[in-house]
């Protein structure tokens, strides 16, 4: 695995399919995938209810959710390693330097994102349907999985943006993962190891490897929206 | 929920005395009214004459500022009481799902079960003439489309009071037509019809009795035959002559 030329080089590494690098691509996609879908569960209904109810400290709750978008991956993962942390609160339940600690810190990373999104999306369109639908008789509450699920594909956008985030910060992964070689490493610690090591050309391969993922997702995911926009009105 | 003999009845609603204020200033006053059981009435009036809000007041998407909207069925809670009654806006809102789905949304809502939802909503686009278009997204059907389906959302909601805010003043005329038939169906099925309009030759067409609003006060409440031939009010004459009121 090397060379001279960076994009040699990854073409080299998709297709030599070697077993490192897969093993490192499939940990990086299924600690930010869940870390996401974990997230997006928690922070679509968060936003939504945000967006729909008046209640003391709403201004904050918004505001701080807007400020957390723009949270550093290394004080997330700072927080998180502290929590796991053998002196820490939660440190018997042994989870530093596991993927799931990597999950937790992505997905604290990720929820403010989608969670302020939601909240700016649901809110835009209550304002297009709260009188019809509170003409047919629908509670905030009963509103809330009706425009969850009509704004579907806008929230996408945010869930992909959160996927964008997870996937390319390395900051948190690296200090609560460890960037253990086959227990750890994802591609952006890795790639981090190999530029500190010198080994340019790999660390750029990966790092092409890891461009050509992100966008893979983000233009299939382009497409489907695309095309239920157009079908749907 | 289609069983309406054993609750009491709605109607009539009386409004004593009811204003309505925003941002300092007093859109709507003094507002005296009844609607009774049966009967169309056309709420006619210039723009801004507080037409839209009389009717949004009425259907209880808004709280008047003083005096009382209040329904005979007074013991029910204002959702229950918002469930029989039923309203149509100039642009209707159609959520982005198929033509059906959005009918058996709004019997959801009403607490009718999944399988009852499926008939009561297939039958009511079926009356208007929707079949065809059933499995279509509602966001994509035409203008006219659209508005007809509303009214087959409301036609399946059974309401005892149909409130229409200018439902048809972004529609062609044969569109137009197919929504005062609708209008029609409705009241020959018994639902009490409460509609604004500033088409004269539609009000002419449908109404019982006329409504007629100026600068957020109601100037007359006149049979239809007595309005169009010997309004009470200047205001209201020269309303009908085309001129401007204010």
């Amino acid at each position: 695995m090397t060379g001279g030329n960076p994009f040699a080089t990854a073409l080299e590494l998709i297709l030599e399919r070697d077993p490192v690098l897969v093993g490192i691509v499939g940990l990086s996609l299924q600690v930010s995938l869940t870390a996401v879908a974990i997230a997006a569960v928690l922070a679509l209904p968060l936003g939504a209810v945000v967006a729909l109810f008046r209640f003391p400290g709403r201004g904050i709750v918004v505001a701080g959710l807007n400020a957390l978008m723009g949270l550093p991956p290394v004080v997330a993962g700072l927080m998180v390693y502290l929590l796991l942390s053998r002196a820490g609160p939660l440190g018997s339940w042994g989870l530093l330097f596991t993927p799931t600690a990597m999950v937790i810190a992505q997905t604290l990373l990720v929820f403010p994102i989608i969670a302020a999104l939601s909240r700016q999306v649901v809110e835009d369109l209550w304002e297009e349907y709260s009188e019809q639908l509170r003409s047919l008789g629908a509670s905030r509450l009963r509103a809330i999985p009706t425009l969850l699920w009509d704004a579907r594909f806008s929230l996408l956008t945010g869930v992909l943006a959160g996927f964008g985030r997870a996937s390319a910060e390395v900051g948190a992964v690296l200090i609560v993962g460890g960037n253990i070689d086959g227990v750890t490493r994802v591609m952006t610690t890795a790639i981090a190891l190999e530029t500190s090591r010198g080994d340019l050309p790999l660390a750029l391969g990966l790092g092409i490897v890891l461009l050509l993922l992100v966008m893979l997702v983000n233009s299939a995911a382009h497409l489907v929206s695309e095309q239920a926009k157009r079908r749907l009105g | 929920m289609n069983d309406l003999s054993h609750l009491p009845t709605l109607l009539p609603l009386t409004l004593t005395d009811v204003a309505f204020r925003h941002r300092g200033q007093t859109l709507l006053q003094g507002i005296n009214l009844a609607f009774g059981a049966s009967g169309r009435t056309i709420v006619l009036g210039p723009n801004g004459a507080g037409k839209s809000l009389l009717m949004r007041l009425c259907h209880g998407l808004l709280q008047p500022s003083a005096g009382t909207v209040r329904w005979a069925a007074l013991r029910d809670s204002g959702r229950s009481i918002r469930r029989r009654q039923s309203m149509v806006f100039q642009r209707p809102v159609l959520l982005r799902r198929s033509a059906i789905a959005n009918v058996e949304y709004a019997l959801a809502v009403q607490g009718v079960g999944r399988r009852e939802r499926r008939r009561h909503a297939a039958e009511a686009l079926e009356y208007f003439g929707l079949a065809s278009l059933a499995h279509r997204m509602a966001r994509v059907l035409s203008g006219g489309e659209q508005q007809r389906l509303a009214l087959a959302r409301a036609w399946a909601m059974r309401p005892e009071i149909l409130f229409l805010d200018e439902p048809t003043s972004a529609l062609d005329p044969s569109a137009t037509k197919a929504v005062e038939d609708a209008v029609q169906a409705f009241h020959d099925r018994g639902t009490r019809i409460v509609m604004s309009t500033h088409d004269l030759g539609q009000a002419r067409r449908l109404a019982d009795d006329v409504v007629f609003l100026c600068r957020g006060r109601l100037l007359e409440r006149t049979p239809a035959i007595e309005f169009f031939q010997q309004p009470r009010t200047a205001e209201a004459t020269a309303f009908l002559h085309g001129e401007l009121v204010w």
